[in-house]
């Protein structure tokens, strides 16, 4: 138990779906324009996940226009509406930085198969 | 000077989410009811402050000299005594309590604590020295401070020159902070940005002082 817990714990979300790094990951991120919000979807690949309690962030990774792009959420944020997770990844990394370094088939990451 | 001032112990940093949904730094400093021992006004003691106490101790730890003086106040007595000098005495009595509803969210404060002590340091860290150079030659003075004065004339190092030695440790004030936070009911003021001083030290939260309106 942290020394911080009683203001952290009302700002903790209860709604926060299981995922690891490896699994592919869609991000509804709360988008206000003007006075008006939305919700954009960000889709990728979780490269890494920094637990530090309310202050646990992920980082998530997708290729777009043939450009690597990476944003990083706090996990916590009120400007998450909702993470969804859609393929579970089997990798044997925690930090997945070595996608960076690959294109194309190599950047792909492996399905994990569920046991029966 | 601050018209109005609280002390708390400092809990630890985190953070929380404003209303724009970004994350704000900051301190939690836990402040408990204080209670006032003393008024200390111009006309008596030639300044005006509060005398407060805050916490618990148990009477038998307490000298003859402290005993008599929470009596005479007729307050229980508390683990610090220290002074709060504010502008304006004149709205306090002894025996009342100051709690954290003296502060509002959005506030302006300055903190001052005791800062953490670093032991004997180095010029680079206590003055902010820049130190020589890694490479080109140099053996074994790569955080050295270099000159200290000059030759013949005047023989001597002036008095005050920047040296290593003792760092922290002293009485730090933090100015124009924000409150971000201030609830009496759980004792608790969040003060956006860092606060000086360990987890578990006591801080002096008063109005700000330079404040420009």
């Amino acid at each position: 138990m942290n020394p911080t817990d009683l203001v952290d714990r009302a700002n903790l979300r209860d709604d926060v779906p299981r995922f690891s790094p490896g699994d592919t990951v869609k991000v509804h991120v709360r988008v206000v324009e003007g006075n008006r919000e939305r919700v954009q979807v960000f889709q990728g690949a979780v490269i890494r996940r920094q637990r530090g309690g309310v202050r646990e962030t992920f980082t998530v990774r997708k290729v777009s226009f043939g450009v690597g792009v990476e944003r990083t959420f706090p996990v916590h944020s009120p400007m998450i509406a909702r993470i969804e997770r859609i393929v579970e990844g089997d990798v044997r990394r925690a930090k997945l930085y070595y996608l960076r370094d690959r294109v194309g088939k190599a950047a792909k990451i492996k399905e994990k198969r569920q046991a029966r | 000077m601050a018209t109005k001032a609280i002390v708390g112990e400092k809990v630890g940093m985190t953070q929380v989410w404003d209303e724009a949904q970004r994350v704000v730094p900051v301190t939690v400093v836990k402040v408990a009811p204080v209670r006032i021992v003393r008024v200390k006004t111009h006309e008596t003691e030639g300044y005006s402050a509060l005398q407060v106490t805050t916490g618990r101790r148990r009477p038998s730890t307490l000298t003859k000299a402290e005993a008599g003086h929470f009596s005479w106040a007729g307050v229980e007595p508390g683990r610090h005594l220290l002074e709060l000098r504010i502008e304006d005495t004149s709205g306090y009595e002894v025996g009342q309590e100051i709690d954290a509803g003296i502060l509002e969210a959005g506030e302006k404060v300055d903190v001052t604590a005791i800062s953490k002590g670093k032991g004997f340091t180095g010029g680079m860290k206590r003055h902010n020295f820049k130190g020589q150079g890694a490479s080109h030659g140099n053996h074994k003075k790569h955080r050295a401070p270099g000159s200290v004065g000059a030759c013949a004339t005047p023989a001597r190092v002036f008095k005050g020159t920047r040296m290593a030695g003792r760092t922290g440790a002293s009485r730090v004030t933090t100015l124009n902070l924000e409150v971000v936070v201030a609830d009496p009911e759980r004792e608790i003021v969040l003060v956006k940005g860092s606060v000086p001083g360990p987890r578990g030290g006591l801080v002096v939260i008063r109005n700000a002082v330079k404040v420009s309106r």
